[in-house]
């Protein structure tokens, strides 16, 4: 029979359990494997020379070709691209969560049925998938000189990131007793006061939140990126690495090189930030 | 004084709110000003466009009436790309809620090192598709593949995956399930663990156990976290773009190709702006249409 836990696990009872533990793990296992597998092939490949054209699967013992990773830094302006995603990144996510707290504070405390469309209409931005209006935004972005410019980009990835957060942070004040904001009113501050002063410093652990999944979206931003920045000089780096592997097909060690520097931020973050990471993606998939 | 007011004022009212003046909406302007320049406009005058027949360079442009959209009828490519756009979004979603939702089961069960099981299986879906795509490429590619050299194990002869449409599509949806099923996992793990610890247990008082109680008493607790994968999951398959773009670019031919990656494609190699919008329209269309459906099925799909 099974045990119940504290957060109520109670999902086969225990001979059924025990019967098919040696399944359970093999087929987690295999999940793993399929899992890592990218990451190791990439590794092994970033390690061999042009010449060697041994399956990836084979990890090469000697002559590591570690100039595979130089080539994918000086060449492949990887470097360059880190920077710019770092800028990007950073504006962008500051951005939206200024922006977001702000909308969402009317939002939350006032619903007015104009505050109620308002919301309505914000949400509904979600929707939108980005390439059905790749067209008219490319066009409008060149006719500003907002093309190969930062905050060409960083305008627009805040506005397709607006949505999620103002949802997140409108979800959150209203889960705050209106006593404070009243509170506060009597002792003589007003609405900007009340938000800056006794909202703002409250919104810490949503912020985390949004933080994570405009960060990770951003950093790993493409389909609008590589068309807003074409210039490596200022492109991130997903769109880097992108045509960097496509201009690389026959040397497939600098591209696997450069795959592996794109992915190491967001994986180190990870290992740190993970608790946040999958709080993060909860909240984020109840749009 | 006239603080007293306010508050009695607003205690009148019932809800005792302190923000009667609309001037707090203020905080709003920005984040509409942003969604209307760079999201509402660029759909109205994409809407525009889809009328013209715009090359995406030249100033010149003239109105075709409904030329584009009738062009979408005689494109040759075109069925094939909407039919693999409904493939990307139904396939993904199909394999992303068996593996997904059998994780999560295994994983809320007594598992040693769940937590390490957990941090690994979620971590593809967070590095960039473009990125991971890359390295997805370094199991299905001709020479060095790793999926080549076990069938060269195995006495088999490697197969060019990419040169074939039916594997193509086959690669592109089972790699963007692999990669976000962690998402999936995470979704139903999280309905999983909010599960009423007694209901669970006054079932197995009644004598539901194994397949008995999860076919009866957890599936149908499990119909919300259903539902968000289930739109989750179809909208991101069907909007599938990145790792089109690096695992294939559309190829061979134009035989991969989403209705996204489509719209650079005829946008920047065809140079048909004018063609590009009314596919971006009908795009817009279809996703809206289909998250309403999905939405409205599955709320009658109230399971119990």
């Amino acid at each position: 029979m099974g045990k119940k836990q504290s957060s109520g696990q109670v999902v086969y009872s225990r001979k059924d359990f025990q019967r098919g533990r040696w399944a359970i793990y093999l087929f987690l296992g295999i999940v793993m494997l399929c899992q890592l597998l990218p990451f190791y092939l990439a590794i092994t490949t970033s390690l061999k020379p042009a010449d060697d054209m041994s399956s990836a699967l084979i990890p090469r013992t000697s002559d590591l070709a570690w100039d595979n990773w130089v080539s994918a830094v000086t060449e492949g302006g990887i470097l360059t691209s880190v920077v710019n995603s770092i800028i990007v990144t950073v504006c962008t996510t500051i951005l939206v969560c200024v922006l977001g707290a702000a909308a969402a504070y009317p939002l939350a405390r006032r619903t007015t049925r104009l505050n109620k469309f308002v919301s309505a209409f914000i949400l509904s931005m979600m929707m939108i998938p980005p390439l059905s209006i790749l067209v008219p935004l490319y066009s409008f972005l060149v006719k500003l000189n907002g093309a190969n410019t930062y905050w060409g980009v960083v305008l627009v990835l805040t506005a397709t990131n607006l949505p999620l957060s103002v949802f997140l942070y409108t979800a959150f004040i209203r889960a705050i007793p209106r006593a404070i904001d009243e509170a506060g009113t009597i002792d003589g501050a007003n609405k900007f006061q009340v938000f800056i002063r006794l909202i703002l410093p409250m919104l810490k652990p949503v912020t985390a939140t949004v933080v994570i999944m405009t960060g990770s979206t951003v950093w790993n931003d493409y389909s609008l990126s590589s068309y807003i920045l074409t210039d490596p000089e200022v492109q991130t780096i997903a769109p880097r690495v992108a045509s960097f592997f496509s201009a690389n097909t026959n040397n497939l060690g600098i591209a696997a090189a450069a795959a592996l520097i794109a992915a190491a931020p967001m994986v180190i973050a990870y290992l740190f930030l993970q608790r946040y990471f999958i709080a993060g993606m909860i909240a984020g998939s109840v749009k | 004084m006239a603080k007293n007011n306010n508050v009695a004022r607003a205690s009148r009212r019932g809800g005792g709110n302190p923000f009667r003046g609309s001037l707090v909406n203020l905080f709003y302007v920005p984040t509409l000003l942003l969604l209307v320049l760079f999201i509402i406009y660029p759909l109205i005058s994409g809407i525009g466009l889809s009328f013209t027949n715009w090359d995406g360079y030249n100033i010149d442009k003239a109105f075709v009436g409904l030329a584009n959209y009738k062009s979408m009828f005689t494109d040759g490519n075109f069925p094939a790309i909407v039919a693999n756009t409904f493939i990307y979004g139904v396939g993904s979603t199909v394999v992303q809620q068996i593996l997904g939702l059998a994780l999560a089961l295994l994983l809320n069960a007594r598992i040693k090192g769940k937590t390490v099981i957990r941090a690994i299986i979620y971590l593809p879906a967070l590095v960039a598709p473009v990125v991971m795509g890359i390295m997805y490429y370094f199991i299905f590619q001709y020479q060095q593949g790793a999926l080549n050299q076990i069938r060269v194990w195995m006495g088999m002869d490697k197969v060019a995956w990419f040169n074939n449409t039916q594997f193509s599509i086959a690669i592109i949806v089972i790699v963007n399930s692999i990669q976000f099923v962690g998402i999936s996992m995470i979704i139903y793990l999280a309905g999983l663990q909010t599960m009423d610890a007694e209901v669970l247990e006054a079932a197995e008082v009644d004598g539901a156990y194994g397949w008995k109680k999860f076919w009866h008493v957890q599936l149908p607790l499990l119909a919300p976290s259903f539902t968000t994968s289930v739109v989750l999951n179809l909208i991101g398959g069907m909007k599938l773009y990145d790792m089109i773009k690096v695992l294939t670019n559309g190829g061979p031919g134009y035989s991969t190709n989403s209705l996204s990656t489509y719209i650079s494609t005829v946008y920047f190699d065809n140079q048909a702006a004018g063609y590009a919008s009314s596919i971006g329209v009908f795009l817009f269309i279809l996703i809206v249409v289909v998250t309403f459906l999905v939405n409205k099925g599955l709320e009658k799909l109230d399971w119990e």
